[in-house]
């Protein structure tokens, strides 16, 4: 890659910096990302078996631009086995996954995340030894600093320098979003089980993705906490960021998420409003355990 | 729990920053090494040389554990063929620097006549590709595969240069090769001729020879030598050591740090974290390939069979006790290794000599111990003992490093903060911030070492910072 592409690149870069820090000054005036597609993630028919199982079986869904769709399913259901599948953790069988018109079926999960679609995990991935402030600087892409020579050869330091402090101003406005300022200089490790999934969406959110996927983003934290986080995340959806949850709990999916995805054995069970899907007899057996 | 650990108030408490204590420890072990010379009536020259040699470890020892910490510490990555890359740093320098092939010259073989300078820079180029050969298929692997892989590699390394087919062959027309296990005659120009000649200074480095000449009357160039390649490789350090802190204090640095904290998570954030990880090998690579070719260029002669494993222990003992993911740990844990577990049992062993000439030690267990039954008799033991120092060095390390597992397996640095950043990481606006906090979390100070926090209070603002940290964390929870 020639030093101009990656010139326009930074340049790119610091334009959406800009368009994320006035987002994050809570300006609601709506959808400011504009997705090619109303539905940024498209799956079809994915398959994934381990041994003879069938973990995912044939699934198919649309994620719309602009929601909160939360994808549900008793335990086994394949939901964490689709998320990986999306994300490249992991390889389907068959099937695709298009993200913002593109395949992204068996890319890589780092080439997944640069094309804006970026996850969390169920058990929270902080990195333990390294600070929250360190945590969250990570996250932005296109660092000038990422490139070996550039951090080590003197005269382009002062370049990455000058972009560190652009981005700590970035990731400070964060940091403060999510009021987890009072621990910036903590070592992720010495986090509570909520902080951390705090830390965690506020770091993917530095990605600058298009659309983020929650792997039970509540799981373990308490009620106070989980108040606070779902704020957010319908300010971030205000915004115009398109959001995947992975969720345990009905009645919590029920109240937030527009569209509902219902798993069960590896297979789409139904999908519609959570009204729509309150009803459907399928799903009430499903989870209460009738002749399955 | 908190960010200031105990060796953060350690480093801040001392003067100088972490020079301060890398200058303070080195003076320490010289004024030890000198004063135990001193008092046991050595030699000028004697001392000299002492301290010649122990620099001389003291380099080699703090560049291979600063290499290394970029690949553990750093990176996470579980090299424990350390010993493979630094010899095929030295002998690719050899094939490339020694002088072509003359029939009834002393060396079997020849090389390929090129200045030092280039064998070295061939010799890191062989060793960094040597990491890429292995790191391609290897770093796909969980961290222990490729511990399993880098120490095999290291043993084919040694195996290949003992072999036959390697012994000689025909490169570009010239009669070269590596000598098998008879070894190799490094008949090059000594490098530190080359060097000084390089900038003209020869005839003033002879100078300065002879000046010394003064006070050690009888032939002071080996001395001489051996302080100016002392001070060449401490030199070394302070590069390796700042190549590596820009390397660590950068986002590529913090790309390593997150990977080895968890790759996963890393690549779930767009990181590319099997490149990184093969930059990061590299380049440890071709400084142990360099550290190789440092430590042996100037020995005269190399044979495959130096090359063991054990010293790849080694060097993973100084990482150990300095402390890894710090570099300043890794240079105070090489000078520690040199002076105390290295070269301290030896020195002990001299001076005792000595000290004591006349004393004749036991030839075997049984002599040594059986007076000490007989009649209490302790002296026979502990000649016995001194005479096998060298193999009780292993000894030595192993407590010491058993020693360290149980009461501070981070080292002396280790979970030290040193942000990866070429900034100072802290809040545009943190100073109100954090001290609103501090006020309404007062009670829930829980910082280990409240002494420590206030000596430092006056100097900076980011203390107030670390200091309000636990209270947050209490009352959040």
């Amino acid at each position: 890659m020639g030093v101009s592409t990656q010139m326009s690149d930074v340049e790119r870069g610091s334009q959406s910096e800009q368009s994320l820090s006035s987002d994050l000054s809570i300006d609601t005036d709506g959808t400011d990302i504009d997705t090619a597609t109303t539905h940024p993630l498209v799956v079809e028919n994915l398959q994934k078996s381990f041994g003879g199982i069938t973990a995912v079986d044939n699934a198919s869904f649309e994620v719309e631009a602009g929601t909160l769709t939360g994808l549900i399913g008793p335990n086994g259901a394949g939901k964490s086995t689709t998320f990986n599948l999306i994300t490249g953790t992991l390889t389907p069988d068959s099937g695709t996954v298009r993200f913002n018109d593109e395949d992204i079926t068996g890319a890589t999960p780092h080439d997944v995340a640069n094309r804006g679609l970026v996850r969390t995990f169920q058990i929270a991935r902080e990195l333990e030894e390294m600070t929250v402030l360190e945590n969250m600087m990570l996250a932005p892409k296109r660092q000038r600093g990422e490139a070996l020579w550039r951090s080590v050869v003197p005269g382009f330091r002062s370049d990455v320098a000058e972009q560190e402090t652009e981005l700590l101003d970035r990731v400070w406005d964060v940091i403060e979003f999510f009021e987890i300022d009072h621990i910036a200089d903590e070592y992720a490790g010495n986090l509570s089980g909520g902080q951390r999934k705090l830390l965690e969406l506020a770091r993917a959110l530095l990605t600058d993705p298009d659309m983020l996927l929650l792997d039970e983003p509540f799981a373990g934290v308490n009620p106070s906490l989980e108040r606070r986080l779902l704020e957010h995340i319908h300010e971030l959806r205000e915004q115009g960021y398109t959001f995947l949850l992975v969720e345990h709990d009905m009645d919590l999916i029920m109240e937030n998420c527009e569209h509902v995805i219902v798993l069960h054995q590896g297979r789409v069970l139904t999908e519609g409003s959570p009204d729509e899907v309150r009803g459907d007899e399928d799903v009430i057996e499903a989870y209460l355990g009738g002749t399955v | 729990m908190s960010t200031t650990t105990l060796p953060d108030s350690l480093t801040r408490r001392v003067p100088g920053g972490d020079a301060g204590i890398i200058i303070a420890t080195l003076a320490a072990t010289y004024l030890a090494y000198v004063l135990i010379g001193i008092g046991l009536g050595y030699s000028l020259r004697g001392q000299l040389n002492t301290i010649a040699v122990l620099t001389f470890y003291i380099g080699v020892f703090a560049m291979l554990a600063l290499a290394l910490n970029l690949h553990w510490g750093y990176t996470g990555l579980f090299n424990i063929g350390i010993v493979g890359f630094m010899a095929v740093g030295i002998y690719v320098m050899a094939l490339v620097s020694k002088p072509v092939y003359q029939a009834g010259g002393a060396s079997q073989v020849g090389g390929l006549g090129l200045p030092v300078i280039i064998g070295i820079i061939a010799g890191m180029i062989a060793a960094s590709l040597l990491g890429l050969l292995i790191a391609l298929p290897a770093l796909r692997l969980r961290a222990d595969y490729l511990a399993i892989v880098t120490i095999a590699m290291s043993e084919i390394v040694r195996f290949s240069f003992l072999s036959g087919q390697l012994q000689q062959f025909n490169l570009a027309g010239r009669r070269v090769g590596f000598g098998g296990g008879s070894g190799l005659i490094l008949d090059y120009t000594d490098p530190l001729e080359s060097f000084f000649s390089f900038f003209g200074l020869w005839d003033a480095y002879l100078g300065l020879i002879e000046t010394f000449g003064i006070i050690i009357p009888n032939n002071p160039k080996p001395v001489v030598d051996g302080l100016v390649y002392g001070v060449v490789l401490l030199s070394f350090v302070g590069l390796y050591f700042w190549l590596l802190k820009r390397t660590g204090e950068s986002p590529f640095g913090r790309v390593l740090k997150a990977i080895r904290e968890d790759e996963e998570a890393a690549s779930s954030l767009g990181k590319d974290t099997n490149g990184f990880k093969i930059k990061a090998f590299m380049l440890g690579c071709a400084l142990m390939g360099l550290a190789g070719i440092l430590w042996f260029m100037r020995s005269g002669a190399v044979t495959p069979n130096t090359f063991r494993p054990r010293i790849t222990f080694f060097v993973w003992i100084a990482l150990i006790i300095g402390g890894a993911g710090s570099n300043t740990g890794s240079v105070l844990g090489g000078a520690i290794f040199a002076a105390l577990l290295y070269q301290g049992p030896r020195y002990l062993k001299n001076l005792l000599d000595t000290v004591l000439p006349s004393a004749s030690s036991p030839s075997s267990f049984g002599p040594a111990i059986a007076p000490l039954i007989s009649n209490l008799d302790i002296t026979p033991l502990l000649f016995y003992t001194i005479d096998n120092i060298r193999q009780l060095q292993l000894v030595f390390m192993g407590v010491v490093l058993i020693w360290l597992m149980h009461n501070r397996p981070e080292g002396l640095l280790g979970h030290r903060t040193e942000t990866a950043s070429p900034i100072t990481l802290s809040a545009p606006i943190a100073q109100t911030v954090a001290s609103e906090s501090r006020s309404t979390t007062a009670d829930a100070d829980t910082d280990p070492d409240p002494d420590a926090t206030e000596d430092i209070a006056p100097d900076g603002g980011s203390n107030s910072t670390t200091d309000s940290n636990n209270g947050g964390i209490n009352s959040n929870e």
